[in-house]
């Protein structure tokens, strides 16, 4: 099991944290919060590609291959607030862009 | 001596069972993948520690697992568990199942028709069943809902749609059973590698002579009161069908209602319910040495899917159908309302075959006489989905 920073260093590039659901962070094999290092502008869709090149069992669990979009029984809370509607590219606020505050993916709270 | 290992995929988790010939004494395994749904594992003929196993979940979609280890380690196929990836494009995408609808290989993505009649999008949601290949232990089929054949020879890295299946036009005419429409059932002819039959709920059954290019509906005799035409080409509720591998022109099939039989790969298809209390079922399988012998679990009804009277029994004809015996020695006598879903019986190939199925109660039943006797190897797993067994020299 692993949590941590992955990649290389990368003076220009944030650290985010990222909140994952029980099952997806056993696919992962982390423990807690997952930390990327993502580009400059920080987006949904700049976190969830760092997330899925980082974690390659990741995909498709997240995002559906055929058209990378968010599946429809999950959702994405940021600063306690609901993204799972806000476009893909719109930036996420700065708590989170400096780590302070994680992308938390959650399961829609349905299920047995 | 030989070993018996029984891979069993529930709503879950998956399991696994072990013994040593005698079948008697058993060890429990699992779950792994705890808590995800394990719709069919099956391990190759070829290479029997390589066990592929699909993974699927409402919230996080289809996953595809594989053991090289008979089942101590898994993985994603290409994706090591704790590695860090190389740069650059990922090579093996082990999760992507996408319809080939590609103007090079692909068939245009058409509708199906839904409950109520009208069109439907086709939309991937779940690999049903898994069949790795009699001769190569890198190539594995996929059977899925909405109804699919896809192929790997990778070992499960990628996977490419066998899309003549698919678009074989008939497709607006297939309809989703209560389940979904699956495609459910594979059977590989053990001395044609370019023959193939396949079985959709509710599409029918299907042959390629050539691979997987192109496909013929194999549904003559068929007669299914829920279509308009009873005798339609397609559009029939298949629930599953089994094979003996001596004899692959002879399959038998439980359809949603009345167990058949060809002899002729398909091409007729003749009713063999004779006796049975009922002819409603799911599960279907033959003795490993005598292909004669078939097994079904008669449930009463598609509209109480239970036994009858609440006595679970198996049914065996020895006679290739018509005439049926109820097995019932160790089953039980009664208040049993579980269900035997259609993947959920299997032979071993011991000497005395064994029989197994597997109950939506968790209960997992073995046989070590060929049906005379059962005793439960578990009783209280997750709603079993999916039996298979391995025998190990």
């Amino acid at each position: 099991m692993e949590s941590g920073l992955s990649g290389a260093a990368n003076r220009n590039a944030a650290t985010v944290r990222v909140g994952l659901p029980y099952h997806l962070r056993n696919l992962a094999h982390v423990e807690g919060d997952v930390l990327l290092e993502v580009g400059a502008a920080v987006t949904l869709r700049a976190v969830l590609d760092a997330l899925e090149t980082r974690y390659p069992m990741l995909r498709g669990t997240i995002r559906e291959y055929e058209t990378g979009k968010r599946r429809a029984f999950l959702r994405f809370f940021v600063c306690a607030e609901d993204w799972s509607l806000e476009s893909p590219d719109k930036p996420l606020p700065e708590a989170v862009a400096t780590g302070k505050e994680p992308l938390l993916i959650l399961g829609a709270i349905a299920g047995g | 001596m030989s070993n018996v290992r029984v891979l069993v995929g529930t709503r879950k988790g998956a399991f696994i069972l072990n013994s040593d010939g005698k079948r008697k004494d058993w060890t429990v395994s699992g779950p792994f993948f705890a808590g995800w749904e394990i719709y069919h594992m099956k391990g190759s003929p070829v290479d029997p520690d390589r066990i592929y196993v699909s993974q699927t979940s409402g919230w996080f979609g289809q996953l595809i697992q594989r053991s090289d280890d008979g089942g101590r380690s898994w993985h994603q196929p290409g994706l090591p568990n704790e590695a860090i990836p190389a740069p650059g494009p990922p090579k093996a995408l082990p999760n992507k199942f996408v319809y080939d609808a590609s103007p090079e290989t692909g068939k245009p993505l058409t509708t199906h028709q839904w409950y109520d009649g009208t069109q439907h999008p086709w939309e991937f949601k779940r690999v049903w069943h898994i069949e790795p290949s009699l001769n190569d232990a890198n190539t594995v089929y996929a059977g899925v809902e909405d109804a699919a054949l896809f192929r790997s020879t990778d070992g499960g890295e990628n996977w490419i749609e066998l899309s003549g299946l698919r678009g074989h036009g008939t497709g607006p005419q297939w309809q989703p059973g209560a389940g979904g429409m699956g495609l459910h059932t594979i059977i590989l002819d053990p001395t044609d590698p370019q023959r193939i039959y396949i079985a959709i709920s509710a599409a029918g059954a299907f042959r390629t002579n050539d691979g997987g290019a192109t496909w013929k509906p194999i549904n003559k005799g068929l007669r299914s009161q829920f279509i308009p035409d009873p005798n339609a080409e397609v559009g029939h509720c298949v629930h599953h069908v089994a094979m003996h591998r001596s004899r692959p022109d002879v399959l038998f099939m439980q359809k949603h209602w009345d167990v058949m039989r060809t002899d002729d790969a398909g091409e007729n298809w003749r009713e063999v319910s004779g006796n049975l209390p009922t002819d409603f079922g799911f599960a279907i399988d033959v003795h490993a040495h005598e292909p004669e012998t078939i097994y079904v679990v008669p449930i009463k009804s598609d509209s109480e899917h239970f036994p009858l009277g609440g006595k679970l029994r198996v049914y065996r004809s020895r006679t290739g159908g018509n005439e049926w015996e109820p097995l019932a020695k160790g089953l039980p006598e009664k208040d049993c309302y579980v269900n035997v879903l259609r993947d959920a019986m299997a032979v071993d190939t011991l000497d005395d075959c064994g029989v197994y199925f597997g109950t939506t109660g968790g209960q997992v039943y073995a046989s070590a006489d060929a049906g005379d006797s059962w005793a439960p190897i578990v009783r209280d797993l997750p709603a079993v989905l999916s039996v298979e067994v391995q025998t190990l020299n």
